[in-house]
């Protein structure tokens, strides 16, 4: 099995799923499972095969589907391409993905709507995979936009509660913002290169531009605006917490694992433009560094267990972005690909410990649950010391070393102190979560309910979250590697003490005591609402515009038509009025005519 | 093959005829009429298929100096006025028979359980407002094109003031079918009287030029005309089809007109009516005024954006479910106007397959607004709710429209939208970014009608009946279509290119002489 071959097998079999689920009403629930899990298992199974035989040769590989449009130099084309870079994001995809699905067959057992989960989460593989095999930016565009309106559906999947469905609308529309600057900026890459195909624009963009900053700069800068939407960065991120109105296994696999990265999968795969245009990379840097400041602290104040684990997710897609900006292309490829495990880790056995609370997500509800729940237990530990970057023993450390090294060789000390900072939180919020809700005295009544489909996906992803820092990704060909200075080792122990004293800080203020929630109030009640993102938007963005359209319901066009015909209405009332009946008034009316005519005359 | 000439003429006669029979045979049984009206518009997309299947279709650009026409059709008929019944069609015009002749079957079908009050002069409305669509798309001859052009408004005078329903909002206001059939009357025959000065106006130069009087597009192609006589039929042709596209600010006629209408009436004015504001303006008014167009052109898009974003923003806060839709349109047919005048080969072809697609979503979103008004009798979003859990064949299916709304790719609005914002944005950046903002309102509107319609929680308990397969039939065909439209496109395309290419020639460097 070759790329050029059967590449398309691994977006077609979760597609055929998806739509099999979608059309066939009446299917048993254990043929749903088999198709659902089956169709991603099989996609994984075949990237297996196409990479291990990629990797035998490593070169580029394309396969070209159809032509999608051709008009003039308009030529983009359904066709797939894989090389290092899109071979590591279709190995979580599907990889992580099967595991996700297992565990979710379990988790959303009795669900009655199994059917169109299964439907809608396979049509989200299927799109992402586009996104991230598409040959073209039209073709990235369109699994762009796919996997925008699957995590729409999911994040509202149940929609009996209007709660849900504003968070999925509030997710599908402020991520089309950040999709509408970056559709700008493909009409502008258009307009300037006549190519959308990515390795064709790559290759014209530094002869075209050579010396000149100042276009590139426009496009990258639009472009990120796709990125930062989806990703959840600033200034579009404040979507991402309330998307954890989905299922669990949704949030899993869509809000952290996987779609959420598809930013920083975008400007890694534009690594040439963006390195053309020095001062956007310089933003996208800086986006990364004050999000993963800002999401980490607000992290801090969360009291819902999901809330946490997505501010949490922020904060991790802040480093990827920083590690872009200072150049540390393949370390923010590496952090994508571990914080996939211990984030899907995190994700799953949280879902574990609600369904075993019988839906509670408030942590200080909970409480004590590590001897009634000591799988779960073991997954937060495990999953949360990858996250806070247990040295060494994690997938975690590993990573977000490199981006720390990378930060700080590349001269972007400023970063590096910042993403320092961020992992004292990390360290800090992780293990505040995972103090509360399983150390102290037990508030809920909680029982194991994890079936064996649950437990098997999380077993591999803890081992994942150990180990994964051992695999060795294929980017070089990809991604430029970072040049400058060697940072020493003093920068990468500071990092690491940080972490660590993040964690003991947890355990000597959550961890020795029960807790009970805290008074929300002041800076702590600010960080909870994210720092107050959703009432400024709300006042600068959505109340002018319904204002707006509400002062204009009946449309004042309309009404200026409506003037129109009511001045004509009274004027013909008027003269209607003349038309009296009377003789009297019709010989005097003739006799005042007379004379004004006679009068006319006579003046003349 | 060598095509028949007179199947041109055919598309016009069989729905008029048709229209006709149905009438009579009310007499023999209500159903008669249906299946005519059916079969009738069947027979359209059958010969406009054909058409395409055995016409020579030119792959290369043709001349640049006259029209190229894969069928023709002339006959004599004022011969001292240069009057004939000159029929041509090509790729533009194929296609947009082939959208009329679709939609038609879509009316008739979509009226089977609608329509139960005098079936016959129904059917006989609709199949002969039908008839002059078809032959405003094909005719050549300006005096020809003008009676199409009336045959095909006053029918669909009777169907919204006869069939039409009156919203509750409409009764508050004191508005009613017959207002909003009066509204769409008196806008369309304004704008139809000025059409007729312009064309007179310019049949009078060209006769003062040449000495002959003709109405025959391809001669008046080539008329010459100093630079005021130019803008100023321009406009006045312009005016009459922005009635029609509609362009804000000549828009009101058309919520009132789609949410009174009968759903028929509703997918008819929507789908394919709408349409032929825009065909005007590819037809007529870019390829006789291509200098003024130029020159208008900036104020054109301009008008395009103020649709957009204008449409959008009323259809934000609209309750009536048809009146929504309504507005919808105004805004698609913003990026319509904003493709023509961009006037690039992309743009033009995105203006082309949005018409299509827009034709096609918005049929099928009135179609189900029909069939929902048929089972909840309102139209109020207020008083639906939880139809994904109480229909969920009829939810997939409004999904799925309101998807294609909003510009999902994959779909064919995709297509369109991008092709003209990618067309235009070489021409006019600003002006095209401002655009493109359009996507988000369409999102914001689209997920508005599916929360309220489909998801929260239901407005009362009664049990709604799910698509019957009639209804399904029809729904299964549109969606596939508009994924065809959406992934691919070429064969669409190419049927389209030589003309396209040919008007966006003209309207770039002008219509060489003779």
């Amino acid at each position: 099995m070759t790329a050029a071959t059967s590449l398309h097998y691994v977006v077609l079999l979760p597609l055929v799923s998806a739509t099999v689920l979608l059309l066939w009403t009446r299917i048993p629930q254990a043929l749903v499972t088999a198709f659902g899990i089956g169709s991603v298992g099989a996609a994984a199974a075949v990237t297996a095969l196409v990479g291990w035989n990629w990797l035998q040769d490593p070169q580029p590989q394309l396969q070209i589907l159809w032509s999608w449009v051709q008009l003039e130099s308009f030529t983009p084309r359904i066709a797939l391409y894989l090389d290092g870079l899109s071979l590591t994001m279709t190995g979580v995809i599907t990889g992580v993905g099967a595991l996700i699905h297992a565990y979710a067959s379990g988790y959303m057992h009795d669900d009655p709507h199994y059917r169109q989960f299964f439907a809608y989460m396979n049509l989200f593989v299927a799109m992402m995979l586009l996104l991230v095999l598409g040959d073209n930016l039209l073709l990235l565009y369109l699994g762009w936009e796919g996997v925008g309106l699957c995590s729409y559906l999911l994040i509202g999947f149940w929609n009996d509660d209007p709660a849900n469905g504003g968070a999925a609308r509030k997710a599908f529309i402020t991520t089309r913002v950040g999709d509408t600057s970056m559709a700008i900026g493909l009409f502008l890459l258009y307009r300037e290169l006549h190519t959308l195909d990515i390795r064709g624009l790559l290759e014209v963009a530094p002869l075209v531009w050579s010396g000149d900053s100042a276009m590139p700069t426009w496009i990258a800068l639009l472009l990120l605006g796709g990125a930062v939407g989806k990703s959840a960065q600033l200034p579009l991120q404040a979507w991402l917490p309330d998307a954890m109105a989905g299922p669990t296994p949704v949030s899993a696999l869509i809000h952290a694992a996987t779609m959420v990265t598809a930013g920083v999968y975008l400007i890694a795969r534009l690594n040439g433009l963006y390195l053309l245009a020095p001062g956007a990379l310089e933003v996208v840097g800086w986006v990364g560094a004050v999000t993963l400041l800002l999401a980490g602290g607000a992290a801090l104040a969360q009291t819902d267990i999901k809330r946490v684990l997505a501010y949490s997710t922020m904060s991790q897609i802040g480093y990827m972005f920083m590690a872009l900006g200072a150049g540390a292309w393949q370390a923010a490829i590496f952090h994508l690909m571990t914080h996939a495990f211990f984030k899907a880790l995190l994700f799953l056995a949280s879902g574990s410990v609600i369904l075993a609370c019988h839906h509670e997500q408030d942590i200080f509800r909970m409480g004590g649950l590590r001897r009634k729940l000591p799988f779960a237990f073991w997954s937060f530990i495990i999953g949360g010391a990858a996250l806070a970057a247990l040295p060494v023993v994690t997938a975690g450390f590993w990573s977000k070393e490199a981006i720390l090294a990378g930060a700080w060789s590349g001269g972007h000390h400023l970063w590096w102190a910042m993403g320092t900072a961020c992992a004292f939180l990390t360290g800090l919020y992780t293990f505040r979560m995972i103090f509360i809700v399983f150390f102290g005295g037990e508030h809920a009544h909680a029982h194991q309910v994890d079936s064996r489909r649950m437990k098997v996906p999380l077993s591999v992803l803890m081992l994942l979250s150990i180990g994964g820092g051992l695999i060795s990704l294929p980017l070089s060909a990809v991604l430029p590697a970072q040049s400058g200075a060697e940072g020493g080792h003093l920068p990468e122990l500071v990092a690491v003490a940080a972490g660590l004293a993040g964690i003991a800080l947890a355990w000597f203020w959550y961890g020795r005591s029960p807790q009970s929630a805290p008074v929300e109030q002041g800076l702590r009640a600010w960080a909870k609402s994210g720092w107050g993102f959703d009432a400024l938007y709300d006042a600068l963005f959505v109340r002018p515009l319904y204002g707006l359209a509400r002062l204009n319901r009946s449309d004042v066009v309309d009404q200026a038509y409506a003037l129109l015909m009511r001045l004509l209405v009274g004027l013909h009332r008027g003269t209607l009025r003349v038309q009296t009946g009377r003789l009297g008034w019709y010989a005097m009316a003739m006799a005042l005519g007379m004379v004004l005519l006679l009068g006319a005359v006579r003046w003349n | 093959m060598e095509l028949n000439p007179w199947l041109l003429p055919a598309l016009v006669a069989i729905p008029f005829v048709g229209g006709l029979l149905a009438w009579y045979s009310e007499r023999l049984s209500l159903t008669w009429p249906r299946w005519i009206g059916l079969l009738s518009m069947a027979a359209t997309c059958v010969i406009a298929l054909w058409i395409w299947k055995h016409a020579d279709v030119p792959g290369v650009l043709p001349a640049a100096d006259a029209p190229v026409w894969l069928l023709e059709f002339k006959l004599d008929w004022i011969p001292r006025w240069g009057i004939t019944f000159h029929f041509g069609i090509d790729g533009l015009s194929l296609l947009m028979v082939l959208l009329t002749g679709v939609l038609g079957v879509l009316s008739v079908a979509c009226s089977w359980r609608e329509i139960q009050q005098y079936v016959g002069f129904f059917h006989l409305n609709l199949l002969w407002n039908l008839a002059g669509v078809m032959g405003v798309f094909m005719a050549l001859d300006l005096f020809l094109f003008f009676a199409l052009w009336e045959v095909m408004l006053v029918p669909m005078y009777f169907l919204i003031a006869l069939w039409g329903h009156s919203s509750t909002a409409g009764a508050q206001r004191g508005h009613s079918r017959v207002y909003a059939a009066t509204k769409f009357f008196i806008f369309t025959q304004a704008a139809g009287l000025l059409m007729l000065i312009a064309i007179l106006a310019l049949v009078w130069v060209h006769h003062q030029n040449s000495g002959q009087w003709s109405f025959s597009y391809e001669d008046l192609l080539h008329t010459p005309l100093s630079t005021a006589q130019e803008y100023g039929l321009m406009l006045a042709f312009f005016v009459a089809f922005a009635v029609k596209l509609p362009i804000v600010p000549l828009h009101p006629w058309l919520p009132d007109a789609h949410s009174q209408a009968p759903t028929a009436g509703s997918v008819d004015l929507a789908g394919v009516l709408l349409k032929t504001g825009a065909y005007g303006l590819l037809r007529f008014v870019l390829p006789l005024f291509p200098a003024a167009s130029r020159e208008f052109a900036p104020i054109a898009m301009a008008l395009g954006v103020v649709g957009i974003l204008y449409g959008a923003k009323l259809a934000l806060v609209q309750t009536d479910i048809k009146r929504l839709v309504a507005y919808t349109s105004v805004s698609h047919m913003g990026f319509v106007l904003l493709g023509i005048y961009a006037g690039t080969t992309l743009a033009l072809q995105g203006a082309l397959t949005l018409m299509l697609a827009h034709g096609l979503a918005t049929g099928g979103l009135f179609i189900l607004c029909g069939e929902l008004y048929e089972r909840l009798h309102t139209r109020e979003l207020g008083s639906m709710g939880a139809l994904s859990r109480r229909a969920p064949h009829y939810a997939t299916a409004l999904m799925f429209f309101a998807l294609a709304s909003l510009g999902l790719p994959g779909l064919g609005n995709f297509v369109g939208e991008f092709l003209v914002l990618f067309g235009s944005f070489a021409v006019r950046p600003w002006t095209t970014a401002l655009a493109a903002t359009g996507l988000i309102l369409a999102a914001v509107y689209s997920l508005y009608i599916v929360q309220k319609a489909l998801h929260g929680p239901a407005a009362d308990t009664r049990p709604v009946e799910d698509l019957t397969a009639r209804e399904q039939a029809m729904m299964a065909g549109i969606m596939l279509a508009l994924l065809i439209l959406g992934l691919f496109p070429q064969p669409v395309l190419d049927l389209a290119r030589a003309p396209l290419s040919q008007i966006g020639h003209w309207y770039a460097m002008g219509v060489p002489g003779p």
